[in-house]
């Protein structure tokens, strides 16, 4: 594989994410167990949206240098089909219940920020400016996150019960956050990307005590999933781009 | 929405020197155009009319969330579905800072929630039309957000103080959204023969009803506003190419208007009434979100009084 269809798979990873998790996020508008968090919940899948349109731009330039065209966001968001997504397991999860959605946004939080402060330092300058221009944004998310945690999980009993549940619920896809590939290890030695690995401690570390000053227990799973970064997803991605991309596939070639 | 100027609630027949001294000084401040505060003193039918004119227009912007929020999960591009989200997230501050407002007045935003619950309180029956295609979306921005304003605008010079700052920051956005809405409309109108078919069928469905949210032909100001909204927007149609679903809209040179046919009231009432095609479940929408996010905003409480009980513990 050469190193510009590496780094073209990489952003998609990045892109997918923050849209499908975005996505995630746009089903709550109007739904929101009170009016604040309808705002807050929109304004973090506003940033993610707006994160993963300048991945997918970038990716288009990226393509461009060995396709014959680079495709455009929409067609890159719209037109591809679910083997083809390359986001985490995790941000795919069905919204369930509050304490569902955010203990989902609370794992992906902390990792994305890691991610982000590494890739500040990207070799290559415009996933450093992009990954800056997150990383403002994801601390405000990553904050307010934990907020909830501790406050679902220092609340009431039912509140606790219902997060603690949520918590164990999606840690099997926790892993593939920290599990590199073919395409993460060559990026991370060349500077352009990050050690995945080396992330692990320090979310572990920040999920840990937050989790403790919930009251929570971190869970002791083992088995992981994997296979989002590989385009092998869980049954929920499907019938979420079926939504999504249904009217863009209906009329092919329109403008909007 | 549908809203009207308040009626200040006091007496104007009664000359001033009847009016008892609070009376009197509430009056004038009134008739000088100066705005009345929370902590002023106000007839109660003024409060009473205020309160629940402010929370019909907050509860106005919280169902018509609904809607709209229908079509962010298949707005068909990235950059719509960004600026479909942006609009309703405006349209639930439109409701925090209405809501607060009424707040000013005594009564709590939980109480004034329970009366939309209970069906006690009304929101404006255009969002009881359902949003069926994407250019629904397009012809809400254009015609219903369109109308709002042309409603709300007389609001920011409303003699109560809180109302007529919150209209004015409310009436900046939704001209952006207004323009949103004809942006989406003309890319219709210019693309596809489905597509601008898709235009014109949102227009046929949308017309009427937003010729409605001006109210019943009671008042004069209602029939002036309606006149003025009718006039903006058929030029507008006529630049995109569709028409009004109206066989007597014609211009008028002699009145300087647009003619238009009758509106048939009895729709407006039967909606109002509760029978328009989505009254059942935007309210069963609400209450299920409400409900279901009992535990979420008990949570919250009890972990903010652990907190404080801590804080003053450790004090
Ligand atoms: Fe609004
Ligand atoms: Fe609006």
């Amino acid at each position: 594989m050469t190193e510009d269809r590496r780094v073209f798979d990489y952003l998609l990873r990045l892109a997918d994410s923050d849209l499908v998790l975005a996505q995630r996020l746009g089903e709550w508008v109007g739904h929101g167990p009170v009016l604040e968090e309808d705002i807050a919940l929109t304004n973090v899948g506003l940033d993610l949206l707006g994160q993963a349109r300048l991945w997918f731009a970038y990716a288009g330039e990226v393509e461009a240098r060995f396709a014959e065209a680079g495709r455009s966001e929409d067609a890159l968001a719209f037109l591809r089909d679910s083997g083809e997504f390359r986001n985490l397991l995790l941000v795919e999860q069905p919204n369930g219940n509050y304490a569902d959605t955010m203990a989902r946004q609370f794992y992906f939080d902390v990792w994305h920020q890691l991610l982000l402060v590494k890739l500040a330092h990207s070799r290559d300058p415009r996933i450093a400016e992009i990954a800056v221009k997150a990383e403002k944004e994801v601390v405000y998310h990553a904050e307010r996150s934990a907020d909830w945690i501790i406050r679902l999980g220092d609340g009431t009993d039912e509140s606790h019960a219902r997060i603690q549940a949520a918590i164990d619920d999606l840690w099997m896809y926790t892993g593939e956050m920290f599990d590199p590939d073919e395409i993460d290890t060559p990026l991370a030695e060349e500077g352009i990307g990050c050690d995945l690995r080396a992330l692990e401690p320090a979310w572990r570390e920040a999920v840990g005590s937050v989790l403790d000053e919930a009251t929570l227990t971190l869970p002791g799973g083992t088995w992981m999933q994997r296979g989002g970064k590989k385009g092998v997803h869980t049954e929920h991605l499907g019938h979420m781009l079926a939504t999504m991309q249904w009217l863009p596939r209906t009329y092919r070639g329109a403008e909007w | 929405m549908y809203a009207q100027m308040v009626d200040t609630g006091a007496n104007k027949l009664r000359a001033l020197e009847d009016m008892g001294p609070e009376e009197r000084a509430f009056q004038e401040r009134v008739d000088a155009d100066v705005k009345i505060e929370p902590k002023d003193w106000m007839p109660e039918a003024y409060r009473k009319t205020l309160i629940r004119q402010i929370s019909q227009h907050a509860h106005s912007e919280i169902v018509g969330m609904l809607p709209e929020g229908n079509w962010i999960t298949r707005a068909p591009s990235l950059k719509r579905k960004a600026i479909l989200m942006a609009k309703v997230q405006d349209e639930a501050g439109h409701g925090l800072y209405l809501y607060a407002a009424a707040e000013t007045l005594g009564v709590s935003r939980d109480q004034l929630v329970a009366d939309l619950h209970a069906g006690k309180a009304k929101y404006s029956s255009i969002f009881n039309y359902p949003t069926l295609t994407w250019a629904d979306i397009g012809a809400i921005g254009w015609l219903v957000d369109g109308a709002a304003i042309m409603n709300q605008i007389p609001l920011c010079r409303c003699s109560f103080g809180p109302y007529s700052r919150a209209m004015i920051r409310v009436c900046k956005e939704e001209s952006f959204h207004q323009r949103q809405g004809f942006d989406i409309m003309m890319t219709l109108c210019r693309g596809s023969a489905e597509q601008k078919a898709m235009a014109q069928d949102a227009l046929n469905r949308w017309w009427w009803p937003s010729l409605m949210m001006f109210g019943p032909p009671d008042a004069v100001s209602n029939d002036e506003l309606r006149q003025r909204f009718v006039d903006q927007t058929v030029p507008q149609a006529d630049y995109l190419g569709i028409t009004m679903p109206d066989p007597e809209l014609k211009w008028n040179a002699e009145r300087g208007h647009y003619d238009f046919g009758p509106i048939d009231w009895d729709e407006l009432y039967n909606v109002v009434k509760g029978n328009g095609p989505c009254n059942r479940d935007r309210l069963q929408t609400r209450v299920k979100a409400w409900e279901e996010g009992a535990w979420v905003r008990e949570a919250a409480l009890a972990y903010a009084e652990k907190r404080a009980a801590r804080a003053q513990k450790a004090a």
